[in-house]
């Protein structure tokens, strides 16, 4: 028989309520992956590098001058020309400075790369940002950053074989007010080879237009390999030469900066890029052997 | 005197978790709850008053009760809640009359705070990394959601231009996760394997639910005024915050997502058109300016993926344990007003 409660328990028989919850500490960081702000994975970067490695000796023979040029630390805006119809230039700028510096590059670039399924991760995970002019900020000022800019854009390796090592326009200049604002110098880098890596040989509008891509070329490599040669390079022989850094004697962080002195900027960058390439190109006695 | 506080979508998730947390402030004086639904909480000294969805009634409430401080947690962020004509209804006509109502002759409202949603920046691969407040979206909106939005925080920026002498606080969340609350986004998170889109991992923020409730009570104390951005440190690839849920995901195909998407739907996770852009593109959202301001955050994006997924895994095991409540307006009125309760004071 069951004995009635006891009037002292008579609190067992209200309905249980858990009490209020504390507010909880904070957790610590729970991060699993590496991948920082803008995408870039240390891990998945240092897998490439392996990957790439055997090409980057090996094949393209990649050799640099004054590489001591570009600053050990704090944020610099690397700036250089643009060329082969899939760029060959932006993975050995970047493997060699990473390997020689421990420094890490981000490599800005067209917002099209981030709309292309897996490429546009591979692209984000191996240090690629929108080239947008907060980003470039951010990761210069703020982060004291390396990131490397082809002011060229699709233009540079868009360009026929005949048109080689001509530099296109240097965009409006973005590069240099994103400079001038971020208070980071500017290195201009010459790179010799590149162009002969996947020389375009003519563009077909049409296939790109309905691809929706920037522009889609007929190669040399295509010819030689066959479909293999969408991605397959010449073993050309590559020479970077960076130049001497450019500085500007004006305030960081204005909200404006004088439009023609922009362009003036723009213009010596880009003319000084120019001279280096055909001094580098003078002395070149093989495409293949440099 | 103490503060006198309006509380719009009282039956809502963010009014009813708000009321609460405002009752437990002995310097507020008086919550009003407004909705068209009934408190889904326990509230001890919240005055609920049912209105139609456009807040027709508002005006008379402000003027009757005199309050001091308007807070708008009404606004549909989440589109799989309602139907798009109730939408337009709720978030533009609805703050349009609030607003009116805030801005009368003798209007007693000093303070006014709104939950927008980051949602209004939208998610393309043009975006900057980071947006901030000054920043503005880079694709034209196509849900009617974010249209609806742009719209009242025009309607926003319009009162605090005309009415100076209000702290008029507009607050942008990036996603919410939490133990409690119920979104398409945490919905994705507990099935077994998370939707992705294939070939994407889009960087991703996000806010814990404390944090939310806590940013208004921040703008409602401290008076701050301006746009805010409210988002946890960091961003997270949406594999990562799947990886640290414990779920693996199944990618939905990069064309036809929306098609894709339609068998999930089945399983009560219907996935919005805006979240399979986020999906794809992500988004961040600069949070510098709230902290500037005074704020500290308790949760990171990591942090608030954790909390979240842990409680699901109590709930899981224990099930369901929030005290089932029902409001009912008898018993509410007697123990507020009869004066057979004995009250302190």
């Amino acid at each position: 028989m069951a004995r009635p409660t006891k009037a002292s328990d008579a609190k067992a028989l209200v309905p249980v309520s858990l009490p209020p919850v504390a507010e909880p500490e904070p957790l610590d960081d729970p991060r699993r992956g590496d991948v920082d702000e803008w995408g870039r994975s240390e891990r998945m970067r240092s897998l490439a590098r392996t990957l790439y490695a055997p090409l980057y000796e090996k094949w393209f023979r990649v050799e640099w001058e004054h590489m001591d040029r570009i600053p050990a630390d704090g944020g610099a805006l690397l700036v250089a020309n643009h060329a082969a119809a899939l760029p060959s230039d932006a993975p050995a700028i970047m493997h060699g400075i990473e390997v020689e510096m421990g420094r890490p590059v981000y490599g800005l670039a067209d917002h099209f790369f981030r709309s292309v399924p897996v490429v546009g991760t591979l692209w984000a995970r191996n240090g690629g940002v929108v080239a947008q002019p907060d980003n470039a900020y951010r990761l210069l000022r703020e982060q004291g950053q390396l990131a490397l800019v082809f002011p060229e854009g699709t233009k540079g390796p868009a360009k026929t074989y005949d048109e080689r090592y001509r530099l296109r326009r240097f965009g409006r200049g973005g590069f240099v007010e994103i400079a001038m604002r971020a208070g980071v110098p500017i290195i201009p880098i010459a790179v010799v080879g590149a162009e002969e890596s996947m020389p375009t040989l003519a563009r077909v509008p049409a296939v790109a237009k309905a691809l929706g891509i920037p522009y889609f070329p007929i190669t040399a490599n295509m010819l030689a390999f066959g479909p293999l040669g969408s991605l397959a390079y010449f073993p050309a022989k590559f020479r970077i030469r960076v130049l001497e850094p450019v500085t500007f004697d004006v305030p960081a962080d204005q909200p404006r900066y004088s439009r023609s002195r922009i362009m003036e900027e723009a213009e010596s960058v880009r003319q000084s890029i120019q001279e280096a390439l055909y001094d580098m190109l003078q002395q070149r006695t093989s495409v293949w052997f440099g | 005197m103490g503060r006198r506080v309006l509380v719009t979508g009282l039956g809502s998730f963010w009014g009813g978790r708000l009321a609460q947390a405002l009752e437990q402030d002995p310097d507020v004086d008086v919550v009003i709850g407004l909705d068209t639904t009934e408190p889904q909480v326990r509230l001890e000294r919240t005055e609920y008053v049912r209105s139609d969805e456009n807040y027709s009634i508002l005006s008379r409430i402000v003027s009757a009760t005199k309050v001091d401080t308007i807070v708008h947690t009404f606004l549909v962020v989440d589109s799989t809640r309602t139907t798009g004509r109730r939408l337009h209804e709720i978030n533009v006509i609805g703050t349009m009359n609030l607003f009116a109502a805030a801005s009368t002759a003798g209007s007693t409202v000093r303070t006014v705070v709104v939950k927008s949603s980051a949602l209004v920046y939208g998610s393309s691969p043009r975006d900057p990394r980071w947006f901030s407040e000054t920043d503005t979206r880079r694709n034209p909106a196509r849900t009617q959601i974010e249209r609806s939005l742009l719209e009242v925080e025009g309607y926003v920026r319009d009162f605090a231009i005309d009415n100076p002498h209000v702290d008029v606080a507009l607050l942008r969340y990036s996603n919410v996760l939490g133990p409690k609350l119920s979104t398409p986004f945490s919905k994705s998170l507990r099935l077994p394997a998370v939707p992705s889109v294939f070939g994407f991992d889009p960087q991703l923020q996000l806010v814990h639910e404390d944090d939310v409730v806590r940013s208004l009570l921040f703008c409602i104390n401290d008076g701050a005024s301006g746009i805010f951005n409210v988002g946890g440190d960091g961003l997270l690839p949406w594999s990562e915050i799947a990886r640290i849920c414990g779920k693996p995901t199944i990618p939905l195909p990069f064309v036809g997502t929306n098609l894709a998407a339609e068998p999930l739907r089945r399983f009560g996770v219907d996935i919005p058109p805006e979240l399979l852009v986020l999906l794809r593109y992500g988004r961040g959202i600069d949070n510098r300016r709230l902290k500037d301001a005074g704020f500290t955050y308790r949760y990171t994006t990591a942090g608030a993926a954790e909390a979240f997924i842990r409680a699901v895994r109590l709930r899981n095991t224990i099930g369901d344990r929030s005290d089932e409540y029902r409001y009912h307006e008898g018993v509410e009125r007697f123990f507020r007003h009869s004066p057979a309760v004995v009250r302190d004071e």
